[in-house]
């Protein structure tokens, strides 16, 4: 049995703690509304963007001078992994479940004879994979210390894809992400990016029945367009991992906070027990005290 | 009578109103926008983007390029940025044009993707000198 100051001691450090996981979770509800908040503004983009690609994907459709954004280099050989984490931990398995997935793709992919190259996002998801996935690394990007993410980050990131696919170093690449599905549950998804995955079936452009003109030509067009459209997968892609990475550290802060919570319970009442015993343990003496004189 | 303006960037949509007719700085010359035009997908340069209403010119926006895409009923631009000319400041835009020119001599000529970039960054730090004098 510890003793009384034992316990006390250790209630008032649990009950800290406790302030502190609290804390924790209101910063990361306000952080995941901000952050839904820019997802939902960045919508409208993403999607007259993917109208237009569309649009000029159906009219270069089967030209032999289709450029390797759109359809790759033809080649399935050496695979590019971005995995996008946090830069902070206490979210949970957030972080370890993009960690695992890289992992387990990396080595499904190198099973097959294929080459992997693999691009983090994020403090931790470099930390993780640095420690056996290490030959793998090719650069690790960090958003550190950034209140919102910024558009030209995910040019950034896209530029790098873009010209190491121009490089011939990479033929197809992967986004590797959690998708922000609700505050208690992120998905992680991989999401192929080069070469740009065909639009699903019976799902047509609404071109209100007319073929557009192109100024200055389909080509010129989709050259400037595709690095466009890659930013914008990229950048909606740490959208919702911003936007999941909040959620995440809310739902496990708020588990925390809980558990502080049963475990203050628990140590006061062992804190009253021991207490009364003391009491009686006491009174026990005075009266034995009393009835041998 | 009019055709349904929207001006996109990839953060959020900026704008989104009918107007009476717009003037956007397509790649090869600035083109006018009405109601019932031909269906279009266009690059922009860098340049204003005029909003009419009847014959009055009520907003002016300068965008650093991007692509517009037109419809009979709407014309939908993306942008990067676009900023009301009014906000715009002469000593900022000379700066920016300052830097881009730096960057255009910096940039390696030999590679037409950098020097093409360059030369656009370039080309819209002038229009934004000229929008503004």
């Amino acid at each position: 049995m510890p003793s009384l100051k034992a316990l006390r001691t250790r209630i008032n450090s649990v009950k800290s703690t406790q302030k502190i996981t609290s804390a924790m979770k209101m910063v990361a509800a306000s952080k995941l509304r901000r952050a839904q908040q820019q997802a939902e503004a960045a919508r409208p983009y993403a999607e007259r963007m993917d109208r237009m690609l569309r649009a000029l994907a159906a009219s270069v459709a089967g030209s032999p001078t289709a450029p390797p954004l759109l359809v790759g280099t033809g080649q399935d050989k050496t695979h590019l992994l971005i995995a996008v984490t946090a830069d902070r931990g206490l979210a949970g398995a957030f972080n370890a479940s993009i960690g695992r997935a890289t992992r387990n793709l990396a080595r499904r992919l190198e099973a097959e004879g294929k080459t992997v190259k693999i691009i983090t996002v994020g403090r931790k998801g470099r930390d993780y994979l640095r420690r056996e996935l290490s030959s793998r690394l090719v650069d690790d990007i960090s958003l550190a210390g950034k209140r919102r993410v910024e558009f030209s980050e995910a040019q950034e990131i896209g530029n790098r894809v873009t010209s190491m696919l121009a490089a011939g170093e990479i033929d197809v690449a992967t986004l590797i992400y959690n998708r922000f599905q609700s505050v208690i549950a992120q998905v992680v998804t991989e999401q192929q990016i080069i070469p740009a995955p065909p639009p699903p079936e019976g799902d047509t452009v609404d071109t209100g029945g007319a073929m557009y003109d192109f100024e200055p030509d389909e080509e010129t067009i989709l050259s400037r367009l595709l690095p466009q459209a890659l930013a914008v997968q990229v950048f909606r892609a740490l959208l919702e991992s911003a936007a999941g990475e909040h959620g995440a550290r809310m739902t496990a802060m708020d588990n925390a906070t809980r558990n502080a919570g049963d475990m203050i319970k628990r140590l006061t009442l062992n804190y009253n027990r021991a207490r009364q015993a003391n009491i009686t343990k006491e009174l026990i003496e005075i009266i034995s005290g009393a009835e041998a004189v | 009578m009019a055709t349904n303006l929207e001006i996109v960037s990839p953060e959020r949509l900026l704008l989104s109103r009918p107007v009476d007719m717009v003037v956007i700085p397509a790649s090869e010359g600035d083109m006018g926008v009405l109601e019932g035009h031909t269906p279009m997908i266009v690059m922009l340069r860098g340049g204003t983007i005029d909003l009419y209403d009847g014959d009055k010119v009520t907003d002016r926006l300068f965008v650093d390029g991007g692509f517009a895409e037109v419809t009979p009923e709407r014309c939908t631009v993306l942008a990067n940025h676009a900023i009301p000319l009014v906000e715009i400041n002469k000593a900022d835009a000379e700066r920016r044009l300052a830097e881009a020119e730096a960057a255009y001599e910096a940039a390696d000529k030999r590679d037409t993707a950098v020097e093409d970039a360059a030369l656009d960054r370039l080309q819209s730090a002038r229009a934004m000198v000229e929008a503004v004098s």
